[in-house]
């Protein structure tokens, strides 16, 4: 896929900063400018404007048949995706939170990830979920999960995640003008994060890895909000003298085990951190892979930084502790320094 | 038998062979084509099925026969355009979409020259270009996609028209009730058409639906209709005064289409849950078979056309078993491939 750079388009808008909720709508408005056939779909996307603001002000702009609103029903709104799809439309559907992505599970993963396979390759999807994850919201155990790996697990899906605003507004694009089914899991905690997002075109293109940060003695492969933690934990220990590589994967499926493999390759440490329930989580496909192709890179075992095995609690101090916050990320690349857990 | 409803063709008679009029608004060339699409379900099943109990496939074989004149009565009301969604109960919804026999019977067979190159087997048959938007393995999985098709061509405004076909096994599920109530607050150009052939497996549909599926057409503010699913001439004018109203953009109607399977759930079929009289009861009334009389008796068609008919779909059937059995395996090199588009 080709990438227009940012610097190539408009360097004279360097200095632009608008939230990641911004820069997404800006994505799906660009997109419906360019192609006729896309369009969005899924509960309060319209009038209300979505429940995290992404898609205020489109109704306005494009109408109710462009911008559609639906019951409360995400097996619908999964399989209006698909039917779309199938029939010569792009869609976006959008799931008001992931965890009620259970109810659309079959549709899911049953029908949208598996037609093409099932019908011999002669079936194109070219359809769009976006689904808001992930804790630090009070919004308690059913609307604050960290599914992604549910979704990677299963052939036939691409899943991906940003960590900026530019991030976002790039892979967004980029998922909308696929021929297949990409998952978006946008971490609501940064809706309202601020970054740089220049005014022209361009795309991040999917399965490509970021280093955010580069760095010597050890590397934490991240993704989402979790790579600001990792950021601020790199900052804090730059003082010590100790240098962090943050590794942010972007994609989950398709991976660039090549970028990580190059990071670790290089700090010989690596802390695999992410928000997801520690246990069965994504983080542990990549300390796998990591163990796979550079064992003997090694220094130390590599560390798996994820949530506690629980349902997200509501009570604030119970559920900023059971997710991996900035001085557990400190705590842990300590460890894998030493290389003692 | 029919029930009052504003598409029901009403005041026919379960087992009369008399076509209402129906008849006489086909064409020679419809009658053919009805006759020839029920017959090459038939003839494809039962070959089939000589073929599995040969060891020559695996896997499931789900029957259609018995139920012939529901796909091919709501299919000769459509459109080449327009759109289906099937059930693993699909050869009839597949060949009455226009379907290659061969191309099925080579993917029943495993091989690279059936419809999904092996890939996808009896239960995923799906012809795209043909409107034919998949056979489907999860029950009342194709509703909310046929929705979704149906929301599709309102927003293109393409003018076509989707039928969900399902049995009545998916009535009790959370599809059936999210892709039809979406369908109605759209107001979508759908046609839901329930099978409803008494069993989902062992469980009958009165056990398994706390009421008649048609009755939930009123709850969702859509028509509805009950129709003897073994009267082609029913099923066709039931479904042509819905897919029309559908094209007017007028909404989606949930039909009911009563009929029986004369074979087992699959080639295995536990064979307790039903009497021998009741399936002799079924059998009698036969939808091919009462086609054949009704045509007769009109005097539109006559023995010869029936003849040829008969002896086109044995060259073709002859033609697909051979073409399966010559077809190449696939290699194991496609395992990973057409997973996504590259």
């Amino acid at each position: 896929m080709a990438v227009t750079t940012a610097q190539a388009s408009a360097p004279e808008t360097a200095t632009r900063e608008i939230f990641m909720s911004e820069a997404l709508r800006e994505a799906i408005d660009e997109e419906m400018t360019r192609d006729p056939t896309v369009f969005v779909v899924g509960e309060e996307v319209g009038v209300w404007g979505g429940a995290y603001a992404v898609t205020q002000g489109l109704l306005e702009k494009w109408g109710p048949d462009r911008i559609v609103d639906t019951p409360i029903a995400e097996a619908a709104i999964a399989g209006l995706g698909i039917g779309a799809a199938l029939t010569g439309s792009r869609p976006i559907a959008e799931f008001m939170y992931s965890d009620f992505m259970g109810i659309a599970m079959d549709q899911i993963v049953n029908q949208a990830a598996k037609n093409r396979y099932m019908f011999g390759g002669k079936a194109k999807l070219p359809l769009t979920y976006r689904a808001p994850f992930g804790a630090g919201t009070g919004n308690a155990a059913q609307h604050t999960q960290s599914l992604e790996a549910w979704f990677a697990h299963v052939p036939g899906l691409k899943v991906i995640t940003a960590s900026t605003p530019y991030d976002a507004k790039g892979l967004l694009k980029s998922a909308i003008r696929e021929d297949n089914v990409v998952i978006m899991f946008e971490h609501k905690a940064i809706y309202a994060m601020r970054g740089h997002v220049p005014e022209g075109e361009y795309l991040v293109p999917i399965g490509v890895a970021d280093v955010k940060r580069e760095g010597d003695d050890v590397s934490v492969i991240t993704y989402a909000r979790q790579t600001h933690h990792a950021l601020e934990a790199a900052e804090q220990l730059a003082a010590e003298g100790i240098s962090v590589e943050v590794v942010d994967i972007r994609s989950l499926y398709p991976l660039d085990t090549d970028t990580i493999l190059r990071s670790v390759r290089k700090t010989h440490r690596a802390v695999v951190l992410y928000e997801a329930v520690r246990f069965g989580g994504f983080g542990a496909e990549i300390a796998s892979q990591i163990q796979e192709l550079a064992f003997d890179d090694l220094d130390a075992p590599v560390l798996r930084v994820g949530a506690a095995h629980a349902p997200v609690p509501f009570s604030e101090p119970l559920e900023q502790a059971s997710f991996p916050g900035t001085a557990q990320v400190v705590e842990s690349i300590r460890q894998s320094l030493k290389g003692v857990y | 038998m029919a029930e009052q409803s504003p598409v029901s063709t009403n005041g026919r008679a379960g087992g009369d062979d008399a076509s209402n009029g129906v008849l006489e608004q086909l064409s020679d060339d419809q009658l053919r084509w009805i006759y020839l699409i029920m017959r090459r379900i038939r003839r494809f099943e039962e070959t089939a099925e000589e073929a599995f109990r040969a060891a020559k496939m695996r896997g499931a074989l789900h029957f259609y026969i018995g139920e012939e004149a529901t796909a091919t009565g709501v299919c000769a009301a459509l459109d080449d355009g327009d759109f289906i969604t099937s059930t693993h109960r699909g050869h009839g919804h597949c060949i009455a979409k226009g379907a290659r026999m061969d191309k099925m019977m080579a993917e029943l067979f495993g091989r690279t020259t059936g419809y999904c190159g092996g890939k996808g087997g009896s239960m995923h048959i799906a012809d795209i270009e043909l409107g034919n938007l998949g056979a489907n393995g999860i029950v009342g999985a194709g509703i909310p996609i046929a929705t979704g098709a149906a929301l599709g061509s309102k927003l293109r405004k393409d003018g076509k028209v989707t039928i969900a076909f399902f049995g009545d096994g998916a009535g009790p599920t959370g599809a059936f009730h999210e892709g039809v109530n979406v369908a109605a607050t759209m107001n979508l150009p759908a046609v839901f058409v329930c099978e409803n052939n008494q069993y989902g497996m062992a469980t009958h549909a009165d056990f398994a639906n706390a009421a008649a599926i048609h009755n939930r057409g009123p709850a969702y503010g859509i028509p509805s209709a009950s129709i003897d699913g073994n009267d082609l001439f029913e099923v066709y004018a039931t479904a042509k005064k819905a897919i029309d109203r559908a094209r007017r953009g007028e909404g989606p109607t949930l039909i009911e289409s009563r009929t029986y399977r004369h074979k087992g759930h699959t080639v295995l079929d536990q064979k307790n849950y039903r009497t021998k009289e009741e399936i002799a009861e079924w059998v009698a009334r036969d939808p091919i078979e009462r086609f054949v009389r009704a045509v007769n008796e009109s005097e539109r068609l006559d023995e010869d056309d029936f003849q040829a008919i008969d002896g086109q779909i044995e060259r073709e059937i002859e033609h697909a078993v051979a073409f399966a059995e010559a077809s190449p395996w696939p290699t194991v090199d496609v395992i990973e491939r057409d997973v996504y588009v590259e």
